[in-house]
């Protein structure tokens, strides 16, 4: 309280105009100057595509037979040929890593931009018109958040085939409900902000409200919770396949690989579990970096200094 | 007397992303025990980052890179965070500005006051009550054994600052640092706190240092002054020396800013002297006096090198080559800035076009009423009470003039610029606009009504996108009126920017770029785009230093000079009223008590609220600061849900009677000798006698 506003005094008032005039840059310019201040950022922006390249253009390079089960390979250790060693089907590691993390990325990406968008949606709409219709809709989200994620899926891949399209509408339509009460209270602070009530002393109506000054103003906190529900997203998938629900073979994930190779975790075949494991901690450690980092990218605040 | 606190040379520097900034930067002091000294000086002055580093509680980032603090004989930079422990709320106090957000509010007074007791004096628990109690008691808190059990919400805030010194009191220290501490509070509430400060320091014999903005607050309490700018000591004397005295170019510049200085002359008004530019970037400050960019006396010898503080003969010291009254500071050097010049304005700047009474109104409010609903529960939504913010109130703005809305928080003037702006429907009374009824017109009219009327915010920089750029903010207003092509409103939003005083190329900046003042003349600039004829501004220059707040308040003049602009001014300070209002309306929980001419109400008043208001008014004159005392509006502003019967003011009203409960007063016109009828208030027992009952019995007829 007094000792920040005492800082913020000290720092707000620029002399004069700062910087030359001319040519001034646009927010997304510096907003990208503030994220790519941000090693940790950058770090996982290159994990990422790193793992994305691995995944998607990898198996351009390294054939496999991820489709046979073929028993005479089983449980191989690393070595010649098979660089990461096999699994108890005999398939290769390394290119299960590659076709696995396909479909991991792929369902997280995709789950978490359909919940976002779901959750933005439902979430404004609550927030802008606020009485009634607010009460009823949140009440909705309240209702299924009592009901615990994983059971929810659970019912859901049980009662149809698990296939990519089925897991991605089953996670979306678990986790819209946070980033839905994240945007109505964005909503609510934002509606009756004093720059919102100037433009309605201006005589400007709702629909102008929300185009020009609620959604660019709340585009920092969507994009960041998008960032996050990715990893929760592909954790999501994991903990299902892990639970022998996710994707059917001889398709897989990472957390189906996951699944088989702890079934001989007493065989001491170790490079059945840490490959995937790795690889999903990767994931998730490198999204979290990217989405702290564009907190702070979007915070209008720290942009000047 | 003896010296409890002596500071020397302290250096304390905040470190940001990229850089530092040195907050305070060789300022040496001394207290003396029992004595009070004033630190003045604007916001990013170092004059808090002082008082903090006192105290050893630096911001993140913070630290003391030099220079030495003794407190009674210890040097605390030296000493360990366990022994500094025992320093902080044992031997100094302090309290902060905002008490609100400085009480623990899941805890009750009693035990945030006992808890310093506990940990200082190893007390028992009923021991360390007891003494919250006796503390509480010796604030002024009525009833201090009730009261222990309260938690924060439950008082209002003068009595959440009593608390906040009480706690600062509990172990009873040899020096209070009390940073601001009136700041968030209204002017009755103020004197208050600021007698109380002052009592205690006499009855217990203890040094204060008090850290503030108002030159009117120090004017009365401090012995010495101290004048902080840009992190440095640039004066520092005795209160009545430097009132009369001052020899820094910035003290006296911060003196002729002031508008009660500018306004107390009853011929005219002057135009307020401002101290052009802001104070410097800390983070890379200029070689030499650090004022000299904003200084009038400049001399090339400024710029290079700093002057050292100097003493000019009884302990009075200044940190200037040419300070006031010498021969290079004379004002008669080249460059005198234009805004020196005292050029006077009439009181009524442009008269009034008409002379049919119809016609001049720009804006009439006629018995204007608005009740907020109080309800409880989510769901059901129960109505619980009400609210009576704006309670019958009627005025009239002539075009081209200024009228001044002024009253405690609460009274209900805000709500009025909110109704008359449109973002409030009324719920009784009418508002008419160019003689058109407000509440009547269609959806489609509001659009046109909008480009009449704008709104300019106290806080310019809440009240703007921060992710636009000025330039889309500015064209907003057109935008949405469907005004011109967008070159021509780009050209328009250029002509504007300079007509503010900013370069056209601010239009492609983001608010956040700007500095304090500079966003007060972009919500000005966005105010006047669409071409208004009335602006209800809302504490348009409550938010700014006294210089930033003279640069304003002028540009503001300007611009209705030029545009023939018709002002609602809205704010809780008097002084800042009188200078910009021709008429002044006087707000007390809703009712409007006293309205008249500007100078006629302040000279003059008749309500004894009124005249209280003014009383209370901190003014920056040492002797007549202290020739007050025990005047001015006592008590606290009554609950608006359940307003007093009869006349709203008698709680507080030093002249109430019977008849003061049972009716409520009329508003009843009063001669001044000018202009009759213009000068009305509703009371009883005026302080001087109304018109005669002929008029009287006029008015009547004409409200009812």
């Amino acid at each position: 309280m007094t000792i920040r506003a005492a800082t913020e005094d000290l720092i707000l008032p620029s002399p004069g105009l700062p910087r030359a005039p001319g040519k001034t840059r646009g927010m997304f310019a510096r907003g990208l100057e503030v994220f790519l201040e941000n090693r940790l950022a950058i770090a996982g922006v290159i994990i990422l595509a790193v793992v994305f390249a691995f995944c998607f253009l990898g198996p351009l390079l390294y054939h496999t037979d991820q489709v046979h089960v073929n028993l005479a390979n089983e449980n191989l250790p690393p070595g010649a040929g098979r660089p990461l060693g096999t699994d108890n089907n005999g398939y290769d590691i390394l290119g299960r890593l590659m076709t696995g993390g396909q479909i991991s990325l792929e369902v997280g990406l995709a789950a978490a931009v359909l919940a976002t968008c779901l959750g933005t949606l439902w979430g404004a709409v609550a927030g802008y018109l606020g009485g009634v219709t607010d009460i009823v809709m949140m009440r909705v989200v309240d209702a299924l958040l009592a009901i615990p994620t994983l059971f929810l899926a659970l019912v859901v891949v049980s009662m149809f085939p698990p296939t990519e399209t089925e897991l991605i509408l089953v996670i979306a339509l678990t986790s819209w409900l946070s980033t839905s009460r994240l945007i109505r209270g964005e909503a609510l602070s934002l509606r009756v902000r004093d720059y919102v009530q100037a433009m309605r002393v201006m005589g400007g109506g709702s629909v102008r409200a929300v185009l020009r000054h609620i959604a660019p103003n709340a585009v920092g906190t969507i994009v960041v919770n998008a960032t996050f529900q990715v990893a929760d997203a592909i954790l999501l998938v994991v903990a299902l396949s892990y639970l022998g629900l996710g994707i059917r073979p001889p398709q897989t994930d990472w957390g189906g690989m996951l699944n088989s190779g702890i079934n001989s975790v007493y065989d001491g075949y170790w490079w059945q579990i840490f490959p995937a494991g790795i690889a999903i901690i990767c994931v998730v450690i490198a999204i979290n970096f990217i989405g702290d980092a564009l907190r702070d990218a979007f915070e209008v605040r720290l942009q000047r200094r | 007397m003896t010296t409890l606190v002596e500071i020397e040379d302290l250096r304390t520097e905040i470190r940001l992303r990229r850089s530092v900034v040195r907050a305070v930067d060789g300022v040496s002091l001394s207290v003396a025990a029992g004595e009070c000294l004033g630190i003045v000086g604007e916001s990013g002055s170092g004059k808090t980052m002082t008082a903090l580093s006192i105290m050893r509680l630096l911001p993140a980032g913070g630290a003391i890179t030099g220079g030495r603090i003794r407190v009674a004989g210890t040097d605390v930079t030296a000493l360990t965070d366990d022994a500094m422990r025992q320093v902080r709320g044992n031997a100094v106090g302090m309290v902060f500005q905002d008490p609100l957000t400085s009480l623990n509010p899941t805890m009750t007074i009693g035990d945030q006051i006992a808890e310093s007791v506990l940990l200082h004096r190893g007390a028992s628990r009923a021991a360390a009550m007891a003494r919250a109690v006796e503390v509480l008691g010796l604030v002024g808190m009525p009833r201090p054994a009730e009261r222990v059990g309260n938690y924060p919400h439950q008082l209002s805030g003068g009595m959440r600052q009593r608390v906040m010194i009480a706690m600062a009191l509990a172990c009873e220290p040899k020096l209070l640092i009390a940073d601001e501490p009136t700041t968030a509070l209204d002017v009755t509430i103020q004197k208050q706190i600021l007698e109380l400060i002052d009592s205690l320091r006499v009855k217990l014999g203890m040094a204060v240092i008090l850290v503030t903005h108002d030159l009117g607050v120090i004017a009365g309490r401090a012995d010495r002054v101290a004048v902080m700018y840009a992190g440095r000591i640039v004066e520092t004397t005795t209160t009545e020396e430097l009132f009369a005295n001052p020899r820094h170019p910035y003290s006296e510049a911060l003196f002729s800013a002031l508008p009660e200085k500018a306004a107390s002359e009853t011929a005219g008004v002057t135009r307020l002297y401002n101290i052009p530019g802001q104070p410097p970037d800390l983070t890379a400050p200029p070689p030499g006096c650090k004022f000299a960019p904003r200084c009038r006396y400049t001399q090339s010898k400024c710029e290079e090198l700093e002057p050292s503080l100097t003493n000019g003969g009884d302990s009075h010291e200044f940190r200037c080559f040419f300070p006031v009254g010498t021969a290079g500071g004379a004002p008669g050097s080249a460059d005198v800035p234009a805004a020196a010049s005292t050029e006077r304005r009439q009181e009524h700047p442009l008269a009034p076009v008409a002379a049919s009474g119809e016609e001049v109104e720009l804006l009439r409010v006629d018995r204007l009423v608005k009740d907020f609903t109080v309800t409880a529960g989510a769901v059901l939504q129960r109505n619980v009470g009400v609210v009576s913010a704006v309670a019958d109130v009627s005025f009239d703005v002539p075009r081209g003039s200024t009228f001044g809305l002024v009253g405690e928080s609460g009274c209900g003037k805000t709500t009025i610029g909110r109704l008359i702006v449109g973002l409030e429907k009324p719920s009784g009374g009418r508002i008419f606009l160019g003689g058109e009824d407000v509440g009547r017109v269609s959806r489609r009219d509001r659009r046109r009504r909008a480009r009449t009327v704008s709104l300019m915010f106290q806080d310019s920089y809440a009240s703007m996108d921060p992710r636009m750029r000025v330039g889309t903010i500015l064209r907003e207003p057109l935008v949405i009126a469907r005004d011109g092509s967008r070159s021509a409103q780009a050209a328009r939003v250029a002509a504007m920017l300079d007509e503010v005083g900013l370069p056209a190329a601010a239009a492609q900046r983001y608010p956040h770029e700007f500095s304090g003042g500079q966003r007060q003349r972009l919500g000005l600039a966005r105010a006047l785009i669409a071409g208004p004829s009335l602006i209800v501004a809302d504490e348009p220059v409550s938010a700014l230093d006294v210089s930033i707040q003279a640069q304003i308040l002028n540009l503001m003049r300007d611009l209705q000079r030029e545009h023939g602009l018709t002002y609602l001014f809205i704010s809780h300070d008097l002084s800042v009223v009188r200078y910009m209002a021709d008429t002044i309306g006087v707000m007390y929980l809703g009712k409007l008590v006293e309205t008249g001419p500007a100078a006629a109400v302040y000279s003059a008043p008749v309500h004894p609220y009124t005249k209280g208001l003014i009383e209370t008014v901190p003014v920056a004159d040492p002797a007549a600061e202290r020739a007050r005392e025990h005047r001015g509006v006592t008590g606290e502003l009554p609950s608006a849900r359940t307003p007093p019967s009869g006349c709203r003011f008698r709680t507080r009203c030093p002249r109430a009677q019977e008849l003061c409960a049972v009716e409520e007063p009329p508003l009843r016109p009063f001669s001044d000798g000018s202009s009759t009828g213009a000068h009305q208030a509703a009371c009883h027992f005026p302080l001087r006698e109304p018109e005669p009952a002929s008029a009287v019995e006029a008015s009547r007829q004409s409200s009812a």
